[in-house]
């Protein structure tokens, strides 16, 4: 069995657009998680007639369901029902779907470490309920739930992976592609396996020290 | 339409449930091999040989980094041209979930075993316990509290993710689920029968570690 170098340096540029892309999807997916897990602190603060009632139930069925139905249901089903979507547009929603769970989750233990007198100092003082939220209770809980957020912004990050199932052009999907089209598997497992070790054992590694140092990591399941 | 709909999934049990089968068999193999794993990996770190811990951690690290579907493309399409071994894709799937598993319940158990205060090891030894002994007797009996909330985390992790099992081809619920699909075009409520499955099956066990977790940890 030879390395077949010429054929591997010229997937190259496929395998940086493939980069490119999963950075793209774990990087939406991050920010749009944050946005709903915000959302959803605030919901739960101000306890929003309802929705505050609606909140565990969306965290519970995200987190105990695989990201891998979450997104074939997207991808597959809301067509029947007359949502047509690309796949990349099926992976940014289920990721958010299921990593707003997981960071709602850890905001949520976040704002319940954030001492009781702190949120009463505010009141007495007359902040409003939103000024209470931003000024006092996110930034304290956004600190003390930093390593796990973190944690799960790698773990967000290595599920891109997983939308290589509804044709996303990233890593995975490149190297089955490449694979089906040339049997060169020996070449394309080897440039996976270097891109990903590449890519997240450094993240991976800086995760193991931050959590080390401050101890609160705690990995969303 | 919904009648129909029942229909249809009373009409499929059979194959359902073949795929359900399969489903849970790859998850529960798994989390049997990874306990065992798990528990080996913490015990053998607790010993603090460093020529233990050194390939230990970089197994750690490994599974850790890589994100498991690509451990499952590795081992699939890999073990064949490496070794001249190719594993049917159930047995593949076991294996991978299998040492990523005990990759994160060995993290759980080393953990837990360091939080033992070191007076018990060195009395357990001081009274003549051999190391078999001081671990069944002493140690591991009183790290269990603590480390079983998270181990049964990563059990739902491992049902979870034994879902992707069908990516390397493996006829588990979901591929089943997509042939009925290609016989019916049901694919409302094919997911969302996929859907409630797993919640069926994953929300029982994360109530669970969470109830523990409160009554053990914070009383």
């Amino acid at each position: 069995m030879t390395f077949d170098y010429a054929f591997a340096l010229s997937t190259l540029p496929a395998f940086v657009r493939a980069v490119g892309v999963t950075l793209q999807v774990g990087l939406i997916a991050i920010l749009s998680s944050l946005t709903v897990a915000v959302l959803n602190a605030a919901i739960a603060t101000f306890k929003v007639p309802l929705l505050h009632r609606l909140v565990p139930l969306y965290v519970e069925l995200a987190r105990n369901t695989p990201l891998l139905i979450q997104l074939f249901f997207i991808y597959f089903a809301l067509p029947a029902l007359g949502v047509r979507i690309s796949g990349f547009a099926a992976a940014v929603i289920a990721m958010t779907f299921m990593g707003g769970a997981y960071l709602t989750e850890i905001l949520r233990a976040g704002i319940e470490a954030v001492p009781k007198a702190q949120i009463e100092s505010g009141l007495s003082i007359g902040l409003s309920r939103w000024q209470l939220l931003r000024h006092v209770i996110l930034p304290q809980a956004g600190i003390l739930s930093l390593p796990a957020l973190f944690a799960n912004f790698v773990f967000l990050l290595k599920e891109t992976t997983v939308v290589s199932a509804v044709a996303v052009p990233e890593i995975l999907y490149t190297t089955k592609n490449y694979i089906a089209l040339y049997y060169k598997t020996y070449e394309m497992l080897a440039v996976m396996t270097g891109l990903c070790v590449l890519l997240f054992l450094p993240l991976s590694l800086l995760l193991g020290l931050l959590e080390r140092r401050l101890q609160h990591g705690q990995f969303g399941s | 339409m919904a009648s129909s709909g029942l229909e249809l999934l009373w009409v499929s049990a059979p194959q359902l449930l073949t795929g359900a089968g399969r489903t849970l068999g790859i998850s529960a193999l798994a989390i049997l091999f990874s306990s065992i794993g798990g528990l080996l990996y913490g015990v053998l770190r607790s010993l603090g040989k460093r020529w233990l811990d050194v390939p230990l951690r970089v197994y750690l690290e490994l599974f850790r980094a890589i994100p498991v579907l690509v451990w499952l493309y590795l081992f699939f399409f890999g073990l064949p041209i490496f070794f001249g071994v190719s594993l049917p894709a159930f047995w593949c799937a076991v294996l991978v979930l299998s040492l990523w598993g005990a990759s994160e319940i060995g993290e759980v158990v080393r953990g837990a075993l360091r939080s033992i205060p070191r007076g018990q090891r060195e009395a357990g030894l001081a009274i003549g316990l051999d190391l078999g002994q001081l671990y069944g007797r002493v140690l591991l009996p009183q790290a269990l509290k603590r480390l079983t909330p998270p181990v049964i985390n990563v059990c739902t992790r491992l049902l979870k993710t034994s879902s992707l099992a069908v990516l390397i081809g493996v006829v588990d619920i979901t591929k089943v689920g997509q042939q009925i699909i290609e016989r019916t075009y049901e694919s409302v409520l094919i997911y969302g029968f996929l859907f409630v499955f797993f919640f069926i099956v994953c929300y029982p066990l994360s109530a669970a570690s969470r109830v523990l977790e409160r009554r053990w940890n914070h009383a």
